[in-house]
């Protein structure tokens, strides 16, 4: 309760201190909108539907995207930290294309799959893959080999290890690594739809893309707000139970400990 | 008396068939800078239902024999045997109690022993949980089966662990300096514990310690490794009657005898 109240202080300051800008009078108003302005616009696209139907076109990119990448990711991972064949050829291809910023996917894309909702998923589940890969490959590998080996002592073998140790073993790991693909899924999207204009869906990145050819700032940084707060609650909501689980179960992150 | 390399078999075993037969064996680690010869020609034959206590300076090579008894590390060259038959991998009747914590952070208690339960074929989820729950009461844990193992002391955490390794009911339990972190009251308690448990339940032990008190109190025998190669020394039979207390006079008598014949093997290393 207190953690919310600081945090709702902190924003409402900001949002104070934006106001007292505008007030001020230091950049013209097409520069920098009144928080006003940007409230009116989110309403009224809210009660014409736009921002709903681009926020739905959105997410559904991303969940599929984010879906494929952890799909082939996660795999992908165990069996390079087990397969020095797999870590020496994928592994490697992996490292370089992490380290590849995810727009430069899109030109390929788009040669590939034209403006399609194909080259929108194609560099989605390009920036994600490669990153929740590498990050369970490096999960696997830290784990402490006393467990595999009292495992291996209680007879667990195959499948059983697997599921029942190392991928237990590795969640920490696992769920930051999933963590930073959300991040990457997220990012190539915004930077897909900015870049890739096409017919089958309008999304956030379009409306971002269409404020600033009108000069709409006010659209703008709206965009940009609902963004960054459906990258927050999907934080709050898809990861931090999780992650307060595992704290609680393994007895980490613990403040009072810090 | 100095140990001659042959494969003797103490007082107690000599009726006992083999249940652990270590044969000449051998292990060298090699790593980037130095290979270490962790064990030189090493012979030890443990009876059924024997217990056997493993004593040395650290580093003469206790946990690598008990690795390779495990069938987690396989000796450069020599045999080991259980019940005549090579070990060639792990097998679900040797359990090991390692020297560290190896209790899955993931699980609660009574989970982390159900866990090897599974394992165990023609067993349905509620025995194994009567089972682990039977086993947790053997160690004086039963109000704690639901807790995180970051909740426990360090002594607790061991004796889940010990339970862990008993209630799958292997044959051979291995354990490695299993008390070493515990303070001197829960020890005593263990001492009598682990004593009664074997007794009753019929295991063939393997301990390594440090203690020299401690092999002594457990040990049907004390098998003294030197280091650098590891080797073995003496093997002493310990024939005092059980259940012992730790604190007796006779007791301390062959822990003194011993200590001195270890202290004699650690000098030349020290002064190397
Ligand atoms: N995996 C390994 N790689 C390289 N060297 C090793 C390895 N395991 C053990 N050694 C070396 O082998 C020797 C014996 O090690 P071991 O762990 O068996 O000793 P120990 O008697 O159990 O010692 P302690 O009482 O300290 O536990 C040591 O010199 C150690 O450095
Ligand atoms: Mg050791």
């Amino acid at each position: 309760m207190k953690r919310a109240l600081i945090a709702a202080v902190f924003f409402i300051a900001i949002g104070l201190l934006w106001q007292a800008a505008v007030s001020a009078g230091l950049w013209s108003a097409v520069l920098l909108p009144a928080p006003a302005d940007v409230w009116d616009y989110l309403v009224s696209a809210w009660d014409d539907g736009s921002l709903v139907q681009a926020t739905g076109v959105t997410l559904r990119r991303l969940l599929i995207g984010y879906g494929i990448g952890l799909v082939l990711g996660i795999p992908l991972g165990f069996l390079s930290s087990s397969l020095e064949i797999v870590e020496d050829s994928l592994g490697t291809l992996a490292l370089g294309l992490q380290t590849l910023p995810s727009v430069c996917w899109i030109p390929l894309a788009l040669l590939w799959f034209g403006q399609t909702e194909g080259a929108m998923l194609f560099v989605v589940v390009m920036g994600t893959m490669w990153s929740v890969m590498i990050a369970t490959a490096t999960g696997v590998r830290t784990i402490p080999p006393v467990y595999a080996r009292a495992a291996r002592t209680m007879g667990s073998r195959g499948l059983h290890k697997w599921t029942r140790v190392i991928l237990p073993a590795s969640l920490p790991y696992l769920l930051s690594g999933m963590k930073q693909g959300w991040a990457f899924a997220w990012r190539s999207l915004m930077a897909a739809e900015i870049y890739v204009t096409i017919l089958t869906g309008f999304g956030l990145g379009h409306l971002l893309h269409y404020g600033r050819e009108l000069n709409a700032m006010d659209q703008v940084i709206a965009i940009m707000l609902v963004i960054i707060a459906i990258g927050l609650i999907a934080d709050k909501l898809m990861f931090e139970p999780w992650e307060q689980a595992m704290h609680r179960r393994w007895g980490t992150g613990l403040r009072g400990s810090r | 008396m100095p140990y001659d390399g042959t494969v003797r078999t103490g007082v107690s075993a000599g009726v006992r068939p083999a249940k652990l037969l270590v044969e000449n064996v051998s292990k060298t680690f090699h790593t980037r800078r130095s290979s270490v010869q962790a064990l030189d020609n090493v012979s030890l034959r443990v009876g059924e239902g024997e217990f056997v206590c493993l004593v040395g300076p650290s580093g003469c090579g206790k946990s690598t024999l008990l690795d390779i008894l495990a069938g987690l590390t396989l000796p450069d060259s020599g045999k080991v045997s259980a019940d005549g038959e090579p070990i060639t991998g792990p097998g679900r009747h040797r359990l090991v109690m390692f020297q560290e914590s190896a209790l899955f952070p993931w699980l609660n208690a009574v989970d982390n022993v159900m866990f090897g339960l599974k394992m165990v074929p023609g067993l349905n989820k509620a025995q194994r949980r009567e089972i682990a729950e039977a086993h947790l009461k053997l160690v004086g844990l039963e109000k704690f089966s639901r807790a995180n193992i970051h909740e426990l002391s360090g002594g607790m955490k061991q004796r889940v662990a010990f339970a862990r390794s008993l209630a799958p009911d292997p044959q051979v339990l291995l354990m490695d300096e299993p008390l070493s972190a515990l303070d001197a009251m829960t020890r005593e308690q263990l001492y009598a514990d682990i004593q009664r448990i074997q007794q009753q339940r019929k295991k063939t032990i393997v301990f390594v310690t440090h203690n020299v008190r401690e092999a002594v109190c457990l040990g049907d025998r004390v098998v003294l490794l030197s280091p650098h190669p590891g080797r073995i020394r003496e093997d002493f039979p310990i024939p005092l009657p059980r259940p012992r207390d730790i604190n007796s006079v006779e007791l301390a008598a062959y822990a003194t005898r011993i200590t001195a014949a270890l202290k004699g093997y650690v000098k030349p290393e020290v002064a190397e």
